[in-house]
């Protein structure tokens, strides 16, 4: 794997998109071709070069390419979106659209991410050590093919309109989410191992959510069925299990309708 | 003004009979011309490809209140999908299975189209659709009026008051600056507004004590009785439903005994639309199997009515349509987001997307009964190219439709991505179908047969000396046709060049100019009719929510017009 | 002899009532007398001519004052604005017509701009619903002709749409509903007792903030399930009640307004009603009419969405294709993190709309505010330039709150001089092409606009 070392040393004085910033788009680059990539400053479009420095050359396939970002990436937007393969590490805060629309590969944030990040997620890892705004893993605006696949981790705390849309793939928020987790979810699972305040699973058709600490407004459309015993995220624990929302659809298998699952650890 | 010749091309011309000679066309001041009658025109060499009238489409959702619902409401039709706006052109293009109205000009274009009737426009909000008119660049528009479920035309018809009927279709023609009678699910969009619908053309219409049946003869008694260019435009009840050729048929039975009677050379007095989404057996989803030849035996052998296909191109788009109750009946089939326009006392209106999957038994067999349709035709001068635009694939699919059309082999190449193969065979007659059309049939299809039925055969869809000048050139050879049909789709794509009006607007598939655009309509003199206004006044007072005054089109907001006169006072 | 202009339309709300009658006097200069409107839509008219009206632009000077320019030096002005932007945001469109509209995106598709209109500080999150679950709805007059039941749900059109109750909902005699209020169940569901909630046959007080849980629960109970005693403040038998009421109705409307769109959840309170109409079409006819605030908000929304697909927050800066997320691209969220870098206020007032972080974030960079009224945003901009007013000088298309193109007239001529909006966005674009033809002509010849900007602070 080769490492390719973006610092940014010129900030901009709006907001970069850095769509470009993939491993996708950096493999088979050499340094110098990686710094005339396009990225834009509203309708400026500017070589990558004229912000950040970059040092090494991509490797010969994304799988094989590695980015690391340094500086204070907090005003650059979208950094790996749609990447399929390799690794990007953030060493401080990014901005939005971080991992949005990723198929495969690694992204990870040690700071804070804003919203929309791993939107549309199709596969891969998205890891935050931070906290993660709104719309963490949710779906693009009117699509109802949400999150598919992959997994994303936020140690912090999650905004609201966590995983709306959901249909597969796994979120796992360390601290507290806000209000609306998989709302018209219809499928994948989310864990919040804080508390979250309220709609939690409104809408929701199919698809699994772990609440580990407290819901301050739990739905009428949730219904205590039963307590069971789960192994989540690695540990086992007992959980309260509600099925809903019985005010939405749901699908017939078997002779049987399926709800969603909302857990709440007991 | 210009002068052009588009020299040795194969011109193939249905509306005089040309099937292939190699020609010169003369264009000058925006008309075609004698090549003789030019002194020193630029020329455009066609020497090798095909040449045909610009294309016409008759029915296709382009512009207006649910075209626009189905724009707004899915930006994920646009994400990732909408492609870079040509340095060429002057706007962005936009969307995908709805594009915006720049788009939608550009896509016309590129492909040799120069005229679209816009399939339903609802009266109230004639003035949107002009809006829209005014902002798509290069194709002329007409647009038609719905009528099936207007509240007048149910009273005048169930008193079987003709004349009143006529009278007031005239007054909306004008009040609307309309094209024609465009009837959608007659009485079923009416009942819709109880959450009710008719399915079969007996079926009452809630408190209206009118059925259907009544309502389309009713109207093709209004359309002969005026004269007007097109005949009643039907999309008959019971649409997308199993079993629903038999309430097809009977619709087309409707027809008997009706004559044309105009001045426009039209010879149908009724034309159903998208006749493939009206062409199904079985009873359920289960035994759901196509009926396109008992369909197509009935249209086959009744001169007076024309179709177009409504060809399934298997793609995921955008249904609309003024068949508010089959709107919702789907969206409960797939689930998806449903929008709904209820519209006082003319219409309904509903859009769903839609994804028409190759992986799916009757997306599959649909696809097959379009193409039965077109394939089982005895007449392509009845028979048109459609896709329903969007609701069947977008109208930017059509050189995939005149692949399927002209190739066996493309057929074959897409039925191999069926996951229901078997089955659709089955259920189906296409595999047994190897007839293959030719660039003439495709021209009949595309150009001479619409224009013709829409009345407009004098001014669109051929290269007679006097009509507009509007050409495209294919790179198509008919002495040496490609062997893999997707040349042929191709070439259909995007023309080689495109005359609108005269001006070169298309040149290699690129937009090149954005010449003035029409609105088409139909003005009809009828003599007064006091007990009409009376009725027209009563109803705005008391049940409209909008002023009389306010309700037609102001002159200011006609774009270009191009007005068809009809005088029934003589 | 005073002239009557009939069948006028208000330039006031999304109402749209198009039977004013408005008296003008002999010379065709002042407004007499205006009839059938309300009072707010009264004194728009009034105000037109019974004012001191701004007739030429005014740009700031370096002692912070005014001074009038041409309409020449104002379109050069903006357009530099504009050109030398790296993103600027062109925001407003309440209060102008489509045609104003569709001139302004081709000005901001050739300046790569944002374009959004006030829906992104109000009936936006209708929009973010309607993108998810659809939107089920009718025109006004199916409503007046049909409706038996009729819900107001966070919507006060009492005091915000004056006439919407006495011309479609609860009390007209429409063709079905020959009883006008007699034949109709009112149902009101908000917070406060409201004067709306006053004419009400059934109020549901919910708890503030707590409407999502509400609808949960009328979905759970229409299709049979069971409920907590109590969901958001009302009692499991009040929402029975009214679940049955909404069963059985032959035709029932949702109106619903800001309580939704500007309570917690936003977006997916409409969703959520939005979800209930759906089911409730299961049973019987059901409809969703969100209440449009000003009389032309839906116009941009309709133009926009022609033009692009796109109903507001559309971020046009790449100028080869349309962008559009709301919490990205949205004015406020822009001008909150300092995104844009030049400002265009059209017929509306963000000076007092928007939060003060944003509006002292948007006076960082130009601010150019364009009205026919002196209002809070044309104090603190750099330059103001007077339009005429829609709907009283400029005639045009605005779309009613339930998508109905509504054919506007003009009863007066504007002050001598000044032009409509639409003029104004068609001569920006003409000096705008002029300046990239400037460009292409001398490369890196870059231009700054005249004029200097005021140091004091909003």
């Amino acid at each position: 794997m080769k490492t390719v070392t973006l610092t940014l040393t010129n900030p901009s004085e709006l907001y970069i998109e850095g769509q470009n910033v993939t491993p996708d788009n950096f493999a088979g680059k050499k340094a110098a071709e990686i710094a005339a990539l396009d990225v834009w400053e509203g309708k400026q479009k500017g070589p990558l070069g004229k912000y950040f420095t970059v040092e090494g050359d991509g490797g010969a396939t994304a799988e094989e390419t590695k980015i690391v970002l340094r500086g204070d990436c907090t005003r650059v937007k979208r950094i790996g979106q749609q990447m399929t393969a390799g690794e990007i590490v953030i060493e401080g805060n990014a901005d939005m659209y971080i991992g949005g629309w990723m198929k495969g590969g690694k992204v990870h944030v040690k700071g804070n991410v804003d919203s929309f990040c791993g939107i549309g997620m199709e596969g891969g890892e998205l890891i935050v050590d931070g906290n993660a705004g709104h719309h963490l893993g949710s779906s693009p605006r009117g699509e109802w093919r949400g999150m598919q696949g992959g997994v994303i981790r936020v140690a912090g705390n999650a905004g609201n309109d966590t995983a709306t849309f959901i249909n597969g793939g796994t979120i796992v928020i360390g601290g507290d989410a806000d209000i609306h987790i998989s709302t018209h979810g219809e499928g994948g699972t989310v864990i919040v191992k804080g508390n979250a305040r309220g709609r939690v699973g409104g809408q929701m058709v199919k698809g699994d959510i772990y609440v580990y600490g407290t819901i301050e407004n739990p739905l009428p459309g949730f219904s205590m069925v039963d307590e069971v015993e789960q192994e989540v995220d690695g540990e086992t624990a007992r959980f309260v299990h509600y099925i809903g929302d019985l005010g939405e659809r749901h699908p017939v298998s078997r002779g049987k309708t399926v709800y969603a699952n909302l857990y709440t650890r007991l | 003004m210009s002068e052009l010749l588009i020299k040795n091309g194969f011109v193939f011309d249905p509306l005089q009979g040309i099937k292939g000679d190699r020609m010169d066309i003369g264009v000058k001041d925006g008309k075609i011309v004698e090549p003789g009658a030019l002194s020193s025109p630029k020329t455009i060499d066609a020497a090798g490809m095909t040449v045909m009238a610009g294309g016409v489409d008759i029915h296709s959702h382009v512009v207006g209140p649910k075209v626009n619902v189905g724009r707004l409401f899915r930006p994920e039709d646009k994400l990732f999908k909408s492609p870079h706006k040509s340095p060429t052109c002057s706007r962005m293009e936009m969307g995908c299975s709805v594009p915006s109205t720049f788009k939608t000009g550009y896509d016309y274009a590129r492909m040799g189209y120069v005229f679209v009737n816009e399939a339903a426009m609802p009266p109230l909000h004639s003035p949107h659709v002009h809006e829209e008119i005014r902002d798509t660049p290069i194709i002329d528009i007409a647009a038609m009026p719905v009528f099936g479920n207007n509240w007048f035309t149910l009273e005048y018809l169930k008193n079987n008051e003709i004349e009143n009927n006529a009278a007031y279709t005239a007054w909306l023609l004008r009040a609307t600056r309309g094209f024609g009678i465009k009837v959608v699910n007659p009485g079923g969009s009416e009942a819709w507004g109880w959450g009710l619908n008719c399915e079969h053309i007996h079926d009452p219409v809630p408190y209206f004590d009118i059925a259907p049946a009544e309502i389309v003869k009713g109207l093709i008694e209004t359309n002969e009785f005026l004269g007007l260019p097109h005949s009643v435009h039907l999309h008959c009840n019971n649409l997308g439903n199993p079993g629903n050729y038999v309430d097809t048929i009977e619709s087309l039975k409707l027809a008997e005994g009706y004559a044309p009677k105009n001045d426009f050379g039209r010879e149908q007095v009724l034309h159903i639309t998208h006749l493939q989404f009206h062409a199904y057996g079985g009873d359920s989803w289960g035994n759901f199997e196509s009926r396109a030849k008992d369909v197509m035996d009935y249209v086959n052998a009744h001169d007076n009515i024309t179709v177009d296909i409504g060809q399934v191109t298997l793609d995921e788009t955008t249904t609309m349509t003024a068949d508010g109750p089959f709107e919702h009946h789907l969206r409960g089939l797939n689930n998806l987001k449903w929008a709904n326009v209820d519209v006082e006392l003319e219409t309904a209106a509903g859009v769903v997307p839609y994804i028409y999957s190759p992986k799916v038994k009757v997306c599959t067999i649909q696809w097959a009964v379009g193409l039965e349709i077109a394939l089982l035709s005895r007449d392509l001068m009845r028979t048109f190219v459609t896709t329903d635009h969007p609701n069947a694939g977008p109208f930017t699919r059509y050189p995939q439709v005149i692949a399927w059309l002209m190739s066996r082999a493309a057929r074959d190449e897409t039925m191999k991505t069926f996951k229901w193969l078997e089955r659709t065979i089955d259920a189906t007659s296409i595999d047994g179908i190897d007839r293959e059309l030719g660039l003439y049939e495709i021209a009949q299809m595309t150009r001479a047969g619409p224009a013709k039925a829409l009345g407009v055969g004098n001014t669109y869809g051929g290269l007679t000396p006097g009509m507009d000048a509007d050409i495209a050139v294919y790179a198509l050879n008919p002495e040496d046709m490609p062997s893999d049909p997707a040349m042929i789709e191709k070439a259909f794509s995007r023309c080689a060049w495109l005359v609108k009006d005269g001006i070169v607007t298309v040149r290699d598939g690129e937009v090149v100019a954005e010449p003035a655009k029409r609105t088409v309509w139909v003005d009809v003199k009828v003599p007064e009719n006091a007990q009409v206004q009376r009725d027209i006044y009563e109803h705005f007072l008391r049940h409209y929510s909008v002023k009389l005054d306010n309700y037609s089109l102001f002159e200011e907001h006609l774009h270009n017009p191009r007005v068809i006169e009809v005088d029934t006072t003589q | 002899m005073p002239k009557r202009v009939e069948n006028v339309g208000c330039p006031y709300c999304g109402v749209c009532c198009d039977d004013l009658v408005v008296t003008v006097s002999d010379d065709g200069k002042q407004i007499l007398e205006v009839e059938n409107a309300c009072a707010i839509g009264n004194q728009i008219f009034h105000h037109a001519t019974g004012s001191e009206r701004v007739k030429l632009p005014r740009l700031r000077q370096p002692d912070g004052t005014y001074k009038d320019i041409s309409y020449d030096e104002a379109v050069d002005y903006a357009a530099k604005v504009l050109y030398n932007a790296k993103k600027p945001l062109i925001y407003g469109f309440g209060s102008t017509n489509c045609e104003g509209m569709a001139a302004a995106a081709k000005v901001a598709e050739r300046a790569g701009a944002v374009l959004d209109n006030c829906a992104s500080i109000c009936h936006g999150s209708s929009f973010l619903a309607i993108f998810d679950n659809g939107y089920p709805s009718c025109t006004l007059g199916e409503t007046k002709n049909r409706a038996d039941v009729i819900v107001y749900w966070g919507a006060n059109p009492a005091h915000a749409h004056p006439r919407h109750m006495s011309r479609y909902s609860i009390f007209p005699r429409g063709f079905f509903t020959g009883k006008g209020q007699k034949s109709r169940k009112i149902i009101v569901i908000d917070p406060r007792h409201t004067d709306t909630a006053q004419v009400a046959d059934i109020h549901l007080q919910v708890k503030q903030g707590h409407d999502y849980e509400l609808f949960d629960a009328f979905r759970a109970v229409v299709r049979g399930h069971e409920i907590p005693e109590e969901v958001a403040g009302i009692k499991r038998e009040q929402i029975l009640e009214v679940a049955a009421i909404m069963k059985k109705a032959r035709f029932g409307t949702i109106f619903y307004g800001m309580g939704l769109c500007h309570s917690d959840g936003r977006n997916h309170n409409v969703d959520i009603a939005i979800s209930l109409t759906r089911d409730l079409n299961d049973y019987t006819k059901w409809t969703i009419m969100a209440m449009r605030g000003h009389y032309n908000i839906t116009g941009p929304g309709a133009v926009w969405s022609w033009q692009y697909g796109f109903p507001y927050c559309l971020d046009l800066t790449k100028k080869d294709i349309a962008h559009m997320n709301p919490g990205e691209t949205s004015s406020v969220d822009l001008a909150m993190r300092d995104e844009v870098d030049a400002f265009i206020n059209i017929g509306t007032d963000a000076g007092a709309h928007f939060p003060i972080e944003a509006v002292k974030h948007l006076r960082k960079h130009p601010w150019i505010t364009i009205d026919p009224n002196i209002c809070m945003a044309s104090e603190i901009s750099d330059l103001h330039i007077p339009v005429g007013i829609v709907g009283v000088e400029v005639p045009g298309i605005v779309y009613r709150m339930d998508n109905v193109p509504i054919q506007y007239r003009k009863v007066i001529d504007p002050p001598e001089g000044v032009i409509s909006d639409e003029e104004l966005f068609e001569r920006i674009h003409q000096r705008l092409s002029e300046l990239e033809a400037e460009e292409a002509a001398k490369e890196q010849a870059k231009v700054t606009p005249e004029g200097v900007r005021a140091e004091s602070e909003p």
